[in-house]
């Protein structure tokens, strides 16, 4: 992404806004969406600030509050688990320790062939068919460690062919 | 719209969504399409039905049959038996929470128990309209509400409405709409703002998803009646970003309600003028505090500011602002069409009103359910819920998510109000209940919630940021078998610190899972520290894995699947279970066939000699 896209959407942004101040949420999920590794670069942070005549560190307190956004790669398959209670009680745990074992990894971090990072997300309002992940904009629920393995291999599949 | 003899409404809601219910869609209109029935009977994607942990769902029309966890072939089967022939597919009609119902009893919803205790205000038209379709929602009473207010009534005469129907605020605390309201009105300020509250993030909640999924033209009148209350010109939906789902729907509400003029410039012909933006959080609990809230509508980090001043006075961008949660909203339409007086027939004198909980957990029928306050936990966890999935004792209900606290199962002839559960210390929150069982440890409980207000502290105010982190780590050494007596105490006296002096409510309320075990289980802590022992056997550092000699056929089932080769011992033969090298996961007792192995608290000793 360079100045140029990013000057775009802020116009874009500018025209539907009706409020001046409350641009850089949005515009900084716009501009993580364009990247396949879902992060946004220090760099585009910078000239996402020079952009909105805010200081850096005003993005960067923005960028690092909020835990959907992320200031370094990651998976092009965000896996997001829900840890809340509802899904914890009826078996959730066991998808965490599944997870973490299947791509070897612990929260936080990426696959070393950067399909996959591994996240925990708070409740996703879907306790009804609990435990539930969340793989990018996808829902997974009523999930058994042998569905969440398919699920994994299935995605795995997609990317080999 | 064309005439048509038979309408399938199958539930598009997120649970269901998640179970299939797009290529069980697809494989009705598939179906159809081959008998050339596509014409005559409409296929309606509507918001969540309730019942969770049956979807898909479907319910055919004029019939009323509700079918339940289908399947494409299900689907077909349902076109070509129930639409084409009229006969009813046993096999897949809804099971309701006790017997399964035969074709006899018409599955008609006042008749499942499952619907028939509800009364639905707040969610009278989730899962019966298209929630894309306006016109479907006008034709139940959709935007009459906010007709009437604008040509019949004056802004004080709704606020009445509001006041003397006695709603309160569904969110978690509370505290009677009408006052933010009046508060806001008498300001003096040329902008004022109405926000909606959808940063729905209690864990176990998701009334507020299923309203903005399933009815979003619900939220836009209301906040356009509010919004003509206190005199705003402009309102902001703030909804949390794990819900693309809602974001789009209302988006789209948004947009034709621009294209009917129900938003805009003179809305209806009068003076009135209003207009909805909506804002994406992007994952911070602490957000649906209201004051934090603004700050993230604002652009900022969402750490919480010190009230007062309240919003009411200077919110978002120092203006007078009103936050009002989504259930809240979902209310007020129907009170402005059909009276204060008609409200209050539900609920009790100081909880009026229905409310939507939801249940999930260790009960049979997970999803939401909207009741009257008043009604007692028993009627909503064994007559609604269903009971216990597979009959075991419930123990408690945690209720209010990381800010409330456990029922114990002796108090489930309480009534459900604010006040009541307040006293047993326990919140009504926004709505969520955790059913337990004897294999849920509080201990553990409290601890997970714990976990979750540490992640989730914003770091603005020290009780908060280092007290939760302390209570953690003190809930950690209980459980994990290096706890003393006295960490107890010091647990018990830090909660009530952090309850005292935390600047917002997460902090304030953060305490309540910990206060509310000790209050009611305080022996389970005590039997972790002096005994250890861990009573739901649930906490791994007090347990162990013990086979019987005398129901162990030495099969070696148990062997072959333990993924850290714990288990010793030859064909035929009793084996043994190292305990060193046991992990506790708890994989042998599922193999096992003969029902030899079980978990014995406090731990044993390693008896295997290798």
């Amino acid at each position: 992404m360079d100045r140029l896209e990013i000057k775009k959407i802020v116009e874009e942004l500018r025209e539907e806004q009706l409020v001046e101040g409350d641009i850089l949420i949005y515009l900084l999920h716009r501009v993580q969406d364009h990247y396949q590794s879902h992060y946004i670069p220090p760099e585009i942070g910078e000239m996402v600030a020079e952009e909105l005549n805010v200081s850096p560190s005003k993005v960067y307190e923005v960028l690092t509050f909020y835990s959907m956004f992320a200031t370094k790669p990651r998976g092009k398959y965000i896996i997001r688990v829900c840890t809340s209670l509802p899904c914890h009680v009826p078996g959730g745990r066991e998808i965490v320790e599944f997870l973490k074992k299947k791509l070897d990894v612990d929260f936080g971090d990426t696959t070393k062939d950067g399909l996959f990072t591994l996240e925990e997300t708070s409740c996703l309002g879907l306790c009804g068919v609990s435990p539930v992940i969340m793989i990018n904009d996808d829902y997974y629920g009523d999930l058994t460690v042998e569905k969440v393995e398919s699920i994994i291999e299935n995605l795995k599949g997609g990317e080999a062919r | 719209m064309a005439l048509t003899t038979n309408s399938i409404l199958i539930c598009a809601g997120g649970g269901c969504i998640s179970a299939g219910e797009e290529s069980v869609k697809q494989a009705f209109e598939r179906k159809l399409k081959e008998y050339g029935l596509d014409s005559v009977v409409s296929v309606v994607e509507t918001g969540c039905m309730g019942a969770c942990s049956l979807g898909p769902l479907a319910v055919v029309y004029p019939d009323g049959v509700y079918y339940q966890k289908l399947t494409p072939k299900a689907a077909e089967k349902i076109v070509e038996e129930h639409i084409l022939k009229g006969r009813i597919v046993p096999q897949y009609l809804f099971e309701g929470s006790k017997d399964k119902l035969t074709v006899e009893e018409k599955a008609a919803p006042s008749e499942i128990p499952f619907f028939a205790r509800q009364v639905k205000i707040a969610l009278r038209n989730v899962g019966v309209v298209d929630p894309l379709n306006i016109e479907e929602y006008i034709a139940r009473d959709g935007y009459f509400a906010l007709n009437k207010a604008l040509t019949k009534m004056t802004p004080e005469d709704v606020i009445k409405e509001i006041k003397d129907s006695g709603l309160r605020g569904r969110g978690g605390a509370g505290f009677p709409t009408a006052i933010k309201w009046d508060i806001a009105r008498k300001q003096k300020s040329d902008v004022k703002y109405m926000i909606c509250n959808a940063d729905e993030g209690d864990p176990g909640a998701f009334m507020d998803r299923s309203v903005l999924e399933g009815d979003p033209h619900s939220i836009v009148e209301a906040m356009t009646i509010a919004g003509y209350a206190i005199g705003a010109q402009k309102g902001f939906v703030y909804v949390r970003a794990e819900y693309p789902l809602a974001i789009e729907r209302l988006g789209k509400a948004i947009e034709t309600a621009h294209e009917y003029g129900f938003l805009g410039e003179n809305i209806m012909g009068s003076n009135f003028s209003f207009d909805i933006e909506i804002r994406i959080g992007a994952g911070a609990f602490v957000c649906g505090e209201e004051t934090a809230l603004m700050q993230s509508v604002e652009g900022k980090r969402g750490q919480p500011k010190v009230k007062p001043p309240f919003p009411a006075e200077k919110g978002l961008w120092g203006k007078p602002s009103v936050i009002n949660n989504v259930e809240t909203l979902a209310m007020v339409a129907p009170i402005i069409l059909r009276g204060a007086s008609w409200f209050r027939q539900y609920g009790t004198e100081k909880s009026p009103g229905t409310k939507v909980f939801a249940l999930a957990g260790k009960i049979k029928n997970t999803g939401l359910v909207e009741v009257p306050m008043g009604i007692t936990l028993r009627e909503l966890l064994y007559e609604i819920g269903g009971g216990h999935p597979q009959g075991k004792q419930i123990k408690a209900v945690q209720t209010g998510g990381p800010s409330g606290g456990v029922i114990p199962a002796e108090y489930f002839d309480t009534p459900v109000d604010y006040e009541s559960l307040a006293k047993l210390g326990a919140i009504m929150g926004s709505g969520g209940m955790i059913v337990l069982d004897e294999d849920d440890c509080m201990v553990d409980v409290a601890k997970f919630f714990l976990g979750f207000t540490v992640e989730e502290s914003c770091g603005k105010c020290t009780p908060c940021r280092e007290g939760t982190k302390v209570m953690h780590d003190l809930l950690e050494k209980i459980t994990s078998g290096e706890g003393a007596m006295e960490d107890i105490d010091k647990l018990e006296q830090l909660a009530q610190i952090v309850r005292d002096s935390s600047l917002c409510g997460l902090g304030q309320t953060a305490p309540n899972p910990v206060l509310s075990t000790l209050k009611y289980y305080r022996h389970e802590y005590e039997a972790h520290v002096k005994d250890s022992m861990c009573l739901s056997k649930k906490c791994k550092a007090f347990i162990s894995y013990v086979i019987a000699p005398d129901k162990c056929t030495g099969c070696t089932a148990c062997a072959r699947v333990c993924p850290s080769s714990a288990i010793y011992g030859e064909v035929r033969k009793v084996h043994e279970i190292d305990q060193d090298a046991c992990i506790r996961c708890g994989s042998c007792i599922e193999v096992c066939r003969f029902g030899a192995i079980s978990k014995v608290t406090p731990a044993v000793e390693n008896v295997v000699s290798k």
